[in-house]
């Protein structure tokens, strides 16, 4: 039997930040993700040791650290991508809405429809720009101008691209400028309607304009949706987020409020690294 | 890893010691005017606020230049944003400092009223929590910083003494009033300048710790 994973009953409310110093209210918010002891391999390399997450529904939470430290690995075991790595193991569990997405019940590309991600560099289908947003519908069985119409629009208005495009829905993708290539793919994300989205380094291939443009529209998301993001870029991770993550070496070295981490941050090792003392 | 911005804090901190510094010399030089009824000094301290407030520019304009061009975060964001505030500070006790040359000057025209006891004790009270906290902030020592915050009530409580002492006088003879009034407002000004020195040390706290202890939140 395929468990729904959007079909499940949300848990209960938690504290996040708790324990804060006396200066800080905590903040409740209902857990989306829940990372217990995750350990990723690829082959007989370890990449994550003992990763423990919650994350927040409809929050911005970033994860941050240098260069192979992780990040990205566990950014795709959110929505199975590493499955499709040779070699590739993970234990521990993930939750999504309290089912876990390893149990041999869960559906991958149902999965992955609940979960979309968008990539660093941005990955348009060399088609019409209607049928980049379509896609995803059309292979949920979604198939007349009428059903497919609205969702096209309500996608592209979501990724704050409709007012650019919608002139020209039925010329190539390719067409479009860097910053609107990837606002597509989120629009394309969107469009199957998903509860989480996954970016990778969205904004590091574009330019301070597009760059802002999509931060913004983090913002916009967020109600709709729970959004991580992985970032090399801390000023975009303390701008966006409301929560960040440091990753070093494949450990979670600290995980609180992005304000905290940010001003206050209790690891040294977070310090250095956001204040540029390392190495 | 050496970084250019360590270079520029050091100067930031440099900085805010040489008005430290001179935030000194002004309360002393005042203190002095008064006790030793010299109108010259007075006013030459009068002037000297020039230097005081051109370095509290010249801070805010690093601060902010540093804040703009570097982004900083956790503590070298907290070490900036208090070197501001602290220059804010400072920049408050010189003003004390010329208001106390004032009323010293406006003191000359008449004879003493009394000789001064506890006014110097005040100030020098109040001197040592300036040079204490500035001590705090140049070693990053907010064990320090908590001890000069609780100095503070010893100052109080020498201005409310003050003051009754100065009203028996009014009370007795009319024409002390004027003369009685400028010392309680000297008094008031040395209590004042205990009271940044005290604000001094609590950014002192924030920026070592990241605790809030202002408005007696986390104390």
């Amino acid at each position: 039997m395929l468990v729904q994973l959007s079909s499940m009953p949300h848990p209960i409310a938690i504290h996040i930040h708790e324990g804060g110093d006396v200066n800080e209210k905590p903040k409740v918010s209902e857990p989306k993700l829940v990372l217990r002891d995750v350990n990723f391999y690829y082959g007989r390399a370890q990449a994550l040791f003992k990763v423990n997450i919650t994350v927040p529904k409809n929050q911005v939470t970033a994860f941050i650290g240098p260069s192979g430290c992780g990040k990205s690995t566990l950014l795709r075991c959110l929505n199975r991508l590493n499955d499709l790595v040779e070699g590739a193991r993970l234990d521990g569990t993930i939750l999504l809405d309290g089912v876990d997405l390893y149990s041999s019940q869960v559906d991958v590309t149902d999965l992955r429809t609940r979960v979309g991600m968008v990539f660093q560099k941005s990955n348009p289908f060399p088609k019409p720009i209607y049928d980049n947003v379509a896609y995803g519908p059309r292979l949920q069985g979604i198939r007349t101008r009428a059903d497919l119409d609205p969702i096209v629009e309500e996608s592209l208005r979501g990724a704050g691209l409709w007012d650019e495009v919608k002139d020209r829905l039925w010329e190539s993708a390719l067409g479009l400028s860097g910053g609107q290539q990837q606002r597509l793919c989120i629009a394309r994300a969107l469009a199957v309607k998903p509860d989480v989205l996954l970016m990778d380094e969205p904004c590091s291939a574009l330019d301070p304009i597009a760059t802002g443009r999509i931060e913004e529209l983090l913002f916009a998301l967020k109600d709709a949706l729970t959004i991580v993001i992985v970032t090399h870029n801390m000023q975009q991770a303390a701008r966006v987020s409301d929560s960040t993550g440091f990753f070093l070496m494949g450990e979670l070295i600290e995980f609180a409020d992005t304000k905290k981490i940010f001003t206050t941050p209790d690891d040294r090792r977070t310090e250095d690294y956001i204040t540029g003392r390392f190495g | 890893m050496h970084r250019h911005l360590d270079d520029e804090l050091k100067s930031l901190k440099a900085k805010i010691l040489r008005m430290g510094g001179l935030v000194e010399e002004q309360v002393q030089g005042a203190l002095r005017a008064l006790v030793e009824r010299d109108a010259d000094l007075a006013r030459k301290i009068i002037d000297n606020d020039r230097l005081v407030n051109t370095l509290d520019v010249e801070v805010d304009e690093d601060a902010l230049r540093l804040l703009a061009l570097q982004q900083p975060a956790a503590r070298d964001l907290r070490f900036i944003t208090t070197a501001m505030k602290i220059s804010t500070e400072l920049e408050r006790i010189s003003d004390l400092a010329e208001n106390i040359c004032e009323r010293a000057i406006e003191l000359n025209e008449e004879p003493q009223l009394k000789p001064y006891i506890d006014i110097p004790r005040m100030a020098n009270w109040a001197l040592q929590m300036v040079k204490e906290s500035l001590d705090a902030f140049v070693s990053g020592d907010s064990d320090l910083a908590r001890r000069v915050c609780a100095n503070d009530d010893f100052v109080d409580d020498l201005t409310h003494q003050l003051f009754r002492e100065l009203l028996s006088f009014m009370l007795e003879n009319p024409q002390t009033i004027t003369r009685a009034i400028r010392i309680t407002f000297i008094a008031k000004y040395l209590e004042r300048i205990a009271d940044h020195a005290t604000n001094v040390a609590e950014l002192v706290v924030y920026m070592v710790e990241g605790k809030i202890i202002r408005h007696t939140l986390g104390r």
